[in-house]
């Protein structure tokens, strides 16, 4: 499922950091690679992953491609902690509209 | 450090009593509203407490009479303001490392409240996910929630 593969694809701690640097604005992988200590193929392996996930995206411009982050990457959980919140309060609300009855 | 963060899930509803009795079922009487399919204890849900202090703990008692944590409580001003750590982790279980925050605030509107519910910082699932990666394979992680969450609504 891609919430899985989002939030397992951020658990390296590498892999985290070229998607922190994505966040400051769309980069090629020879510019990650420049912020790094890692190799320029291990860069191209974690966009790799985080492509697959979901978070980032690649263009291709020229020679090279350009990624950028995916802002709904971390969507599909936000939606579930959404619904889940709209049952519990609609729950609650009924308890309180029972209570209210109650002689 | 830049990180992305996901905005916070802000949900309202309004109750017919006001903000003291709502702040009360609320909290005291979390166990009584709580969807049963929301369980952490394997045994179901027996009861919810929420200790009744800024510090305390929030913690659920299965049938068994086992404890599963779910987080602590940051702010208790009764009857306007709860903020609670929130640890559970995206497929229920508890992680110690994990810390999202839920507000919940309860303002007098005519005779009833509107109870207000903010849970952020959910960006911290991310740096969380290596511990709950191997939950959400299991038979009882995040597939089978949304199994019963689709039942539930």
């Amino acid at each position: 499922m891609t919430d899985i593969t989002a939030l397992s694809a951020l658990a390296d701690p590498t892999r985290r950091r070229v998607f922190e640097r994505l966040a400051e604005g769309p980069a090629s992988v020879a510019e990650i690679t420049r912020g790094l200590t890692v190799s320029q193929p291990a860069v191209s392996q974690h966009l790799k992953v985080l492509r697959e996930a979901g978070l980032v995206t690649g263009t291709a411009k020229g020679a090279s491609t350009i990624y950028r982050i995916d802002p709904a990457g971390l969507g599909p959980l936000r939606a579930w902690i959404d619904r889940f919140w709209d049952a519990q309060l609609e729950a609650f609300r009924k308890a309180a509209e029972a209570e209210e009855k109650k002689p | 450090m830049t990180t992305i963060a996901p905005a916070p899930v802000v949900k309202s509803v309004t109750v017919p009593c006001p903000p003291d009795r709502a702040f009360r079922l609320f909290t005291e009487g979390m166990g009584t509203w709580w969807l049963p399919s929301h369980s952490v204890a394997k045994s179901g849900q027996d009861k919810v407490v929420v200790e009744p202090a800024s510090g305390g703990a929030w913690y659920e008692i299965g049938k068994e009479g086992v404890r599963c944590e779910w987080g602590r409580v940051l702010v208790w001003e009764p009857p306007g303001r709860l903020v609670l750590d929130w640890q559970l982790s995206a497929a229920f279980a508890f992680d110690p490392n994990l810390h999202t925050e839920v507000e919940v605030t309860f303002t007098p509107v005519g005779t009833g409240t509107r109870v207000r519910l903010e849970h952020r910082k959910l960006e911290n699932y991310g740096a969380a996910a290596g511990q709950v990666a191997q939950v959400f394979d299991s038979e009882n992680g995040w597939s089978a929630l949304l199994g019963a969450f689709a039942q539930a609504v």
